[in-house]
């Protein structure tokens, strides 16, 4: 019982991960129609630049602010100089433009922090565990880290139903053209959508920089789990990146726990460690395989 | 149209006669790096039937190069070990091994094709990248083939009446299949079953209501692809006597996909010219210099941004959209 609550734990942590970053790419998509592959690589500047403020000032709330600074203007800078010219190309040139952003990336990021970054310490106020049952007790770090996660999940929910902003956010997302000829200035719009989503992408560098390895092709790695997210979930929905977070997030999870568990019973020994290794990796991918051949559009597609 | 030719006449001959040159100036490295030239080019030709022809943007196209390349190296393996794979010997003969990797391939492909087919736009770019990730991991999970590290293989496949261990005659066998290759695509592009394709690319709704259905053509292409693909992933594997699951990883699908825009999308020549130019960036740039990627990702940017028809749209110049 301690391990399913605690393996639900780390699921949610890891959905709050995953949302951060594909709230950010599906409402690049939503509205701007632009596949986005050079997501992951604000993730990644992010993580850089908040273990190397951490390094050089010690500060942890440095290293949050870095991190956004640091992927906000970078992701301003894409926008400007390649994708605000991507927006009424087919995905494929939209796919390898950003393909080219993601290999500049990386090496520039090598170029400017070297290949091994300083290794983030979990700060003191969020170290240490406090216990959530009787005889289970689980790291403040990685509680902050859902609670985090839930903040930001409500704060787009304000952004994008109470305010101004959010709905010029919604009627771009329906018709673009529509919102442009009402003398709204729409490529403004999409650049303010897309440093946001570089900046939710940076913060969520910043979360995953104590935890998870800061490392050249972080991004990538994170970028196809949260595609297989936006897609799970239905492209263009924040509310289906929320859904498909929690879905991946958690089968992930549960997965990497139970799968061995159940693999050594139903196989012998010399097959199962390398059956269930391979199922673990894949089972996000089973998962979305599954959701697009029932329902091709992802759980909760944006109504269009 | 004669200028096509003979930009193509061009670049074949040039292929032709690379192991000439590179006897005369005694640079045994570049039959070695053509090959590798020729090899991709079979595998971006490939993949172009269906993304230049078909529209059909598919993003785990790395995943039957893989499988191409495992089925050399496995039946290797076992071939090495002495022991049966699933009750068959095993075989040393290029005619066994290489026709079977196409098999297997076009198997895989005909089912991911059947399942991927019903989504369309970035839902089937991402289902197909999806199929292929699923297909590393199940590569990286197989411990007794080695896991992460792939296999290496100990001999290449023997054709019988040729010394396939002699660099120069193993490139010669490359460049003949990328021949043969490049005529089956054309042949297909322009036959009746291309032009249905075509039609699908232009304008799907015209075309179910002239009566085609979809599946069968688009299944169909995805299909051969995957098949040459596949044979790509052979000749690899017998080029670099090695196999890994990196070989189907989606960085090798963005690649192909790479050398195909590069060289001019839907063009069957293109991509052979893509594949060599941007295989030869690599290795001027990773000579040159550690942060090779610092130039490359920019030059894939410019291509993709100013240069809509690629080198050999280029290099053909006029309104050829053959």
């Amino acid at each position: 019982m301690y391990m399913f609550i605690e393996q639900a734990m780390n699921g949610l942590q890891y959905s709050a991960l995953l949302f951060l970053l594909s709230a950010g790419l599906t409402l690049i998509f939503g509205i701007m129609n632009v596949v986005n592959l050079a997501h992951g690589s604000f993730y990644m500047v992010g993580a850089f630049c908040a273990a190397s403020a951490v390094a050089i000032t010690g500060s942890f709330s440095v290293a949050i602010l870095a991190a956004l600074v640091g992927a906000a203007v970078y992701g301003l800078i894409v926008e400007k100089l390649i994708i605000s010219r991507l927006y009424h190309r087919d995905h494929l040139d939209q796919v390898l433009a950003t393909l080219g952003v993601i290999f500049f990336t990386n090496a520039l990021v090598t170029l400017v922090f070297g290949r091994s970054p300083p290794f983030v310490d979990i700060p003191p106020l969020l170290s240490g565990s406090v216990q959530i049952l009787p005889g289970l007790n689980y790291p403040i770090m990685r509680l902050a880290f859902i609670g985090a996660g839930v903040l930001v999940a409500i704060g787009l929910w304000l952004l994008i139903s109470r305010t101004r902003v959010g709905m010029l956010v919604r009627a771009g997302a329906d018709d673009a053209e529509t919102v442009d000829a009402l003398g709204i200035n729409i490529s403004r719009l999409f650049t303010m959508v897309f440093t946001l989503g570089a900046l939710l992408g940076g913060f969520a560098g910043v979360m995953g920089a104590p935890l998870l390895a800061v490392e050249i092709g972080m991004g990538e790695k994170i970028l196809i789990t949260t595609l297989v997210v936006i897609v799970v979930g239905g492209v263009g929905s924040v509310r289906g990146a929320l859904v498909g977070s929690l879905l991946v997030g958690l089968v992930d999870s549960f997965g990497r726990a139970y799968i061995p568990i159940g693999m050594s019973q139903l196989l012998p020994p010399e097959y199962s460690d390398s059956v269930s290794s391979s199922l673990v990796s894949a089972s996000i991918y089973i998962l979305m395989a599954i959701v697009l051949l029932v329902k091709p559009r992802g759980l909760v597609p944006a109504q269009r | 149209m004669t200028r096509k030719y003979i930009v193509v006449g061009i670049i074949f001959a040039l292929l032709i006669l690379v192991p000439p040159i590179a006897n005369v100036t005694d640079d045994t490295f570049l039959v070695s790096m053509v090959t590798r030239f020729v090899i991709y080019a079979l595998a971006a030709v490939s993949l172009d039937l269906i993304l230049g022809y078909g529209a059909l943007v598919s993003f785990g196209h790395a995943a039957f190069f893989g499988i191409g390349g495992y089925v050399v190296a496995i039946v290797g393996f076992h071939m090495d070990m002495g022991d049966t794979l699933f009750g068959w010997a095993g075989s040393n003969s290029a005619l066994v091994i290489w026709p079977l990797a196409m098999i297997m391939s076009a198997v895989v492909g005909a089912v991911m094709g059947a399942l991927s087919l019903r989504t369309s736009g970035i839902q089937f770019i991402m289902i197909t990248l999806a199929f292929a990730q699923m297909l590393y991991f199940v590569l990286v999970g197989l411990v007794q083939y080695g896991g992460d590290d792939g296999l290496s293989i100990t001999n290449r496949n023997l054709i019988p009446g040729l010394d396939v261990d002699d660099n120069t005659t193993f490139y010669y066998v490359c460049l003949v299949l990328l021949t043969v290759w490049v005529l089956v695509c054309r042949r297909i592009v322009n036959s009746p079953f291309g032009m249905v394709l075509r039609g699908f690319k232009q304008n799907e709704r015209r075309n179910v209501n002239l009566g085609y259905a979809p599946m069968p053509y688009k299944l169909s292409a995805f299909v051969i692809s995957a098949a040459g693909t596949g044979l790509a992933g052979v000749l690899w594997a017998n080029y670099a006597l090695y196999a890994s699951p990196d070989m189907a990883s989606w960085l090798k699908s963005g690649e192909l996909m790479a050398m195909i825009i590069l060289g001019g999308m839907g063009t069957i020549f293109g991509p052979i010219i893509g594949a060599a130019v941007f295989l030869g960036l690599e290795q001027i740039l990773t000579a040159w210099t550690e942060h090779w990627m610092l130039f490359l990702g920019p030059v894939l940017i410019l291509v993709v941004l100013f240069s809509r028809r690629g080198i050999f749209g280029w290099l053909v110049g006029g309104r050829n959209n053959d």
